[in-house]
């Protein structure tokens, strides 16, 4: 089933991109439509019916060298149900809004063919994306990685005459290829150290990882450290993170659909999937995560206060997008994975509402993408109107405090932010302004476009919707049209993204961040290590520890498949002396461990037996000693004590967070909608004043922190530079001048020799080589037979 | 019979080269058609019966097979056969030349002489791939310059005489050197047979000369001087001016010929000659091959950003493809040189894909002046889509054969010298600027020019001419055990070999 999920999408790509001609555009945008929406549901029977234990369908070989295999595979677990359920169900509405949305498009003329082309486009970016969700090791996963990347550079490149777009498109694929440099990296390093680019055999290594050092470039490294910064590295170019993020908000060039279905729910998250899919690896790579941490929260940060100002609508969206991308890298790097995979699945629904609705906006007001030519469209789109609000109530995170009930936004944020002030107060009140910014952004587009006057006319930008006023006397206009609603085919998908928007938090929330003994069963991992041995750890040094460690040893022996289970319990009560020589489990050293001081216990105590890859799609261990130390004075003493489990694991401590700090994102929330208000119902020449008042910071963010500025000074124009002064100097003056310079000095001679000659001279010339040759040889074997 | 196939292979073009120079008289329509027709005929042929060669072929065997030994003129020994290494070369060579025959079905300058150019090469370069005696060797592998030097000095472009004197001056002064290593070869060995070579052990005591140390003696000397004619053969940075001259210069099938196959000679002759005979020398020199490889990459890519001139981008492109074949050869170990040889194969099927590109644009608006291009894709989808694939292939996406080279010459780098690795790696961002830019200024925006109007697409003739490179393009991306089932047990012993061969001590020795 999973490989028919795969193929469909290629399937009706390849049809609809090389057999329209026969069967016609209509029948190819079909086609692929069928196909995805096959994909979809079979995507979410799995998605409904799995059980959580990890699936791995070979198809076909790869590259193979040595001892490096690779294969064509497919592994299913809940990490990639999660994500088939994502790609195709957007992917599926995406391709059945595009009916109507590229059913005209003023970038073609009358006659010429495009439809077939977004479409098949659309379909092949799906098989990517599902080649990448699938992977079971890897390279497969950099080739759904680049694939991706290949089908985005095309759809934003779509409109193929406008230079913006092209530049765009070229902008998108080479700054992923920064990325993807990173990525590759961490994966040679993987293989030098590991043998292996699967991920059962990577994460099974991931403990000896954490052990061992690796010489990179001018220094020594943790081996784990360095490469989950590598390939966070990755992350950052496909999922917009600073630093890397210059591409997406140019990304927007392309059609709205893509930028809903690419650049919003699937594509993006790629670089979140890749952190939560290697989360065996991050679990003992603190460094590499509090790098992601912090990145995350930074760039929620800058990406809302870019998108505070700007004016194209898909603009806003886009900031926006890279903004709670930075929120799902967070939960990634503080520990949860399983909340980090929560936010990524309702976004998706969300944001890709989000985007069309956008889009919906865009087709009736005949391509005006500036906001500030909307206003007043709130009863000329109704439908429109109401499936953006149900997105922007998702998206700021409306609900009931301190319950579960509220919009998906409201439950997947509030868990991120939860988690956040356990792991990282730095993160946390980043996020907290970034959500309070993402409120105030949120009804700020709400605002202007669908409240207010129209401002159509102001601008004059012709579109009349005065309600039966005279049309404009001077007549420049040449298409008097009313702003009108999106047919159908448009509106369902809004409606159906609708339903996710308001539901999929609810319904999915205990599985992600409800009970830990929910999620873990959920996500296929073991049973939890419990509160009980917590309390151990800290304090006590009593022999119980370490007779229930030696017994449970025993078990690892004779059941050693088991071996992981027993483990996860053992660990935090005593570290195992095993986990710091990364060798088999021995009988011995484990004896050993409990002599000693458990003090001086190494933190890196295993998760799993050395050497067996951990079960489950994710893995999240309890706190080491010195962390629970820390996250124990985070937390409400009061809530902790009562708790059913014990605040050892990440999920159950934010839980038993202060009720301060579970209240504030709604608080965030409010004040950013209040100011907002103020700002664009209230006074509308507010905004206008205090953009003059704080000219040099309005413009620094309305140049988005002046970023590609910086890069084109730095890295644009240096490297066409260099490569224009490399070859005229470096290849023409120094290497053809100097080094061969005996060489070149005789050239000129030959040529004009030979210029003066016939070509029939050339011949001759030939001959004459061939003679010389054979005199050499000749000479040479004489010489040599006399020997 | 068997052993005489790489024979059979190997003269057959040149048999039908002298029946075109002895019995096709006139220049009349139909004389030029006579002779396009026996030589796509006849390169057809030798590709059909290579095939043969190829199943017959026995992977797990790391010696070498259909060996064919017999007394030649003065003495010389006439010995010929392939390995898991040289195989895939034939291979290459004899896939090519069917395609790059019909694609100058367009030529009506000289046809015959073209056509027997084109056939004597194919002659000398399935000799140098096969030959295993360095006399036979030396002697494919010099007069092969001579075919190539006359495609690019008589039916090349403007300035045709300087580049064709440039690419002769090059090749031949590196060769010069390796023939005097020959020479040195035989005196200490006694033999010019490779299979022997191969299995002589060449001193590596360190010597002094004129008061230098040369560290790997012998061996690094010896090294020294194959290097010189490789390396330029490849093309190395720095000696690598004379292959963009060159392709601009040589008309298209030229090019696809001296990309496609004649720079796979270096490379070729580092994995039969450098390495196994002088692992030492080899060892010594290691580290500066390293270097300039990863200069190469990152070097002649910017280079590449720079450039107007569709032709000379590709080239200089090829160069930066050639630095990772380098590398990997020099790492030494399976995945690198599997990579190098891999990606040998794949720049053969995408360099010559691109060049043809060129030659489809360049055949209706004579020019390959970057400039005189933009908006195409509004009247050749066919072109733009071929093009947008060999261009994506070039840039080594996953998927296509260009990845499966690029990513294991870096993967075997990488536990070599991470420096290098990382500096190399960096040149998979520079290819996607330069690559995707070119495609860009040409294929993409508005049709403006006024010439470009009324340019038609390809027609079928050039849609069958790419149709196997693309094939082959995917193919060997989808499924690269094709290949690396075929080179890796002789890669595997070549290796394990090289890393015998060097003495305990080896790793300092690498140090001075």
């Amino acid at each position: 089933m999973a490989t028919i999920i795969l193929f469909a999408p290629l399937i009706g790509a390849l049809i609809c991109g090389f057999g329209w001609r026969l069967i016609g555009e209509k029948a190819g945008q079909v086609i692929t439509t069928a196909m995805v929406f096959l994909a979809a549901a079979l995507s979410w029977y799995i998605f409904l019916t799995f059980d959580g234990e990890t699936q791995q369908i070979v198809l076909m070989r790869w590259i193979e060298s040595g001892t490096l295999g690779s294969e064509w595979a497919i592994r299913l677990d809940r990490l990639t149900a999660i994500m088939l359920v994502v790609v195709n169900s957007v992917s599926a509405l995406v391709h059945l809004y595009s009916f109507g949305y590229m059913a005209h498009d003023e970038n073609w003329g009358e006659h010429e063919p495009y439809r077939a082309r977004f479409f098949a486009y659309l379909s092949f970016f799906t098989f990517a994306m599902l080649m990448l969700v699938t992977s079971d090791n890897l390279v497969q996963m950099f080739f759904g990685w680049e694939g991706v990347g290949v089908a985005s550079y095309l759809l934003i490149g779509f409109y193929y005459r406008k230079p913006s777009a092209n530049a765009a498109a070229i902008k998108a694929f080479v700054v992923n290829r920064v990325g993807d440099f990173g990525f590759a990296l961490g994966i040679f390093a993987l293989y030098y150290l590991t043998d292996s680019i699967r991920f059962d055999d990577v994460f099974a290594a991931a403990p000896a990882l954490a052990e061992t050092n690796l010489t990179f470039l001018w220094a020594d490294w943790n081996a784990a450290n360095l490469i989950g910064v590598l390939l966070f590295i990755g992350a950052m170019g496909k999922s917009a993170q600073l630093i890397l993020h210059t591409w997406l908000p140019d990304a927007m060039e392309g059609p709205t659909p893509v930028s809903a279905l690419i650049h919003a729910a699937t594509m993006v998250t790629a670089g979140v999937f890749l952190v939560c899919r290697m989360s065996p690896l991050y679990e003992y790579a603190p460094e590499a995560s509090a790098f992601i941490t912090v990145l995350g929260a930074t760039t929620a940060f800058f990406a809302a206060t870019v998108g505070l100002v700007q004016n194209d609508i898909k603009r806003v969206i886009a900031y926006s997008t890279c903004s709670q991308l930075g929120y799902m890298f967070v939960a990634a790097g503080v520990g949860v994975y399983s909340v980090a995979m929560f936010h990524l699945f309702t976004h998706a629904f969300f944001k890709a509402m989000l985007f069309l609705g956008a889009g919906s906006v865009i087709t009736a007001t005949h391509h005006e993408q500036d906001m500030r030519n909307y206003g007043g469209l709130r009863k000329k789109i109704p439908l429109t109107f109401w499936a953006m609000m149900i997105g922007t109530l998702a998206i700021t995170g409306v609900g009931i405090p301190l319950t579960h009930y509220g919009f998906a936004g409201f439950l997947s944020k509030d868990a991120v932010i939860e988690s956040a002030w356990v792991g990282s107060s730095y993160a946390f009140w980043l996020l907290v302004v970034a959500a309070c910014m993402t409120s105030f952004y949120s009804w700020r587009l709400m605002f202007m476009t669908f409240y207010g006057e129209s401002r159509a006319h102001a601008n004059g930008h012709g579109h009349d919707d005065h309600h039966g006023a005279v049309h404009d006397a001077h007549g420049h206009d040449d298409h008097h049209h009313e702003p009108h609603e999106s047919p159908m085919v448009m509106l369902i998908p809004l409606g159906v993204l609708a339903l996710g928007a308001v539901f999929s938090g609810m319904l999915w929330y205990k599985v992600f961040f409800g009970e830990e003994a929910a999620v873990r069963d959920w996500f296929g991992m073991e049973a939890a290590a419990h509160g009980d041995a917590h309390g151990e750890t800290a304090a006590d040094h009593g022999t119980e520890a370490a007779t229930e460690a030696h017994s449970e040893t025993a078990a690892t022996e004779t059941t050693p498949a088991e071996g992981t289970v027993v483990d996860t319990e053992a660990a935090p009560a005593e570290g195992t002396a095993v986990a710091t020589e990364a060798a088999p489990a021995e009988p011995v050293a484990t004896e050993a461990a409990p002599a000693e001081d458990h003090a001086a216990v190494e933190p890196a105590a295993e998760g799993h037996a050395p050497g067996v890859a951990p079960k489950g799609a994710i893995l999240m261990l309890p706190f080491t000693p010195e962390e629970q130390a820390v996250v124990d004075t985070r937390l409400d003493a009061e809530k902790a004590a009562k708790a059913e489990h014990a605040p050892t694991t990440m999920i159950n401590a934010a839980h038993v967070v202060p009720s301060w700090v579970k209240v504030s994102p709604f608080i965030a929330m409010l004040i950013g909608f209040a100011i907002a208000w103020l700002f664009y119902i209230k006074d509308p020449s507010l905004p206008r004043r205090l953009a003059v008042q704080q000219r040099p910071l309005y413009l620094f963010l309305l140049n988005k922190w002046y970023f590609d500025e910086l890069y084109d000074v730095i890295f644009v124009r240096p490297a066409k530079w260099l490569g224009n002064f490399l070859w005229k100097k470096g290849d023409g003056n120094v290497i053809d001048g100097s080094l061969n310079g005996v060489a070149m000095g005789v050239i000129p001679m030959l040529t004009r020799l030979a210029g003066r000659a016939q070509s029939g001279y050339l011949f001759h010339y030939a001959f004459a080589m061939v003679l010389g040759i054979v005199a050499l040889v000749t000479w040479m074997t004489l010489f040599g037979g006399a020997k | 019979m068997e052993n005489q196939l790489l024979s059979i292979i190997t003269f057959l073009p040149l048999v039908a080269a002298l029946i075109l120079a002895l019995f096709m008289r006139g220049d009349d329509a139909a004389a030029r058609q006579g002779a396009k027709w026996l030589a796509l005929f006849t390169t057809s042929a030798t590709f059909v019966i290579s095939l043969f060669i190829l199943f017959r072929f026995d992977p797990s065997n790391t010696g070498f097979q259909f060996v064919e030994e017999r007394q030649w003129i003065l003495g010389l020994t006439y010995k010929m056969g392939v390995d898991g290494i040289s195989i895939l070369f034939v291979m290459l060579t004899t896939f090519l030349m069917p395609i790059t025959i019909y694609s100058c079905w367009g030529v009506e300058t000289r046809v015959k002489e073209y056509m027997i150019a084109f056939l004597v090469l194919e002659t000398l370069m399935l000799g140098v791939f096969c030959a295993l005696d360095l006399v036979l060797f030396y002697l494919f592998f010099e007069a092969g310059l001579i075919p190539m030097f006359l495609i690019i000095g008589i039916w090349g472009g403007k300035d045709r005489i300087y580049a064709a004197f440039k690419f002769f001056l090059y090749t031949f002064l590196g060769s010069v050197l390796m023939l005097v290593a020959m020479i040195a070869m035989y005196l200490d060995a006694g033999t010019t047979d490779i299979v022997k070579l191969l299995a002589h052990d060449f001193g590596h005591e360190t010597f002094s000369v004129l008061g230098f140390q040369v560290v790997g003696g012998l061996q690094t000397m010896l090294f020294l001087a194959f290097f010189a004619s490789f390396a330029v053969k490849m093309p190395m940075w720095p000696v690598h001016t004379w292959l963009p001259d060159a392709h601009v210069q040589a008309p298209t099938a030229g090019s696809v010929v001296l990309a496609a196959i004649l720079l796979k000679m270096g490379g070729y002759g580092f994995l039969r000659f450098s390495l196994p005979m002088f692992p030492v020398g080899s060892d010594v020199m290691a580290p500066l091959v390293l270097w300039m490889s990863a200069i190469a990459i990152v070097y002649t890519s910017l280079v590449a950003l720079a450039q107007t001139d569709m032709k000379k981008l590709i080239a200089y492109s090829s160069v930066a493809h050639m630095g990772y074949v380098t590398m990997g050869i020099f790492a030494a170990n399976q995945q690198g040189v599997d990579g190098a040889i891999f990606q040998m194969l794949s720049h053969g099927f995408i360099s010559g894909a691109l060049f043809l590109c060129v030659g489809v644009i360049y055949d209706r608006m004579h020019t390959r002046e970057i400039d005189a291009y933009g908006g195409l894709v509004n009247r050749m989808p066919a072109y733009a889509l071929v093009f947008m694939f060999f261009t994506m292939a070039n840039v080594g996406l996953p998927g296509t054969s260009g990845f499966v080279g690029e990513f294991l010459t870096l993967m075997g780098i990488f536990q070599v010298n991470t420096w290098v690795a990382a500096v190399a790696t960096s040149g998979v961002i520079l290819s996607a600027a330069y690559a995707l830019w070119l495609y860009r200024r040409v294929v993409f925006g508005d049709l403006i020019k006024e010439a470009l109007k009324s340019i038609t697409d390809m027609d079928r003739r050039e849609k069958a001419i790419f149709a196997p490179l693309i094939a082959m393009t995917l193919i060997l991306g989808v499924y690269p055990s094709l290949v690396t089932d075929i080179i890796g047990p002789s890669v595997a012993a070549l290796v394990t070999d090289y890393h015998a061969a060097l003495p305990a001590d080896g790793a300092e020795l690498a140090m001075h």
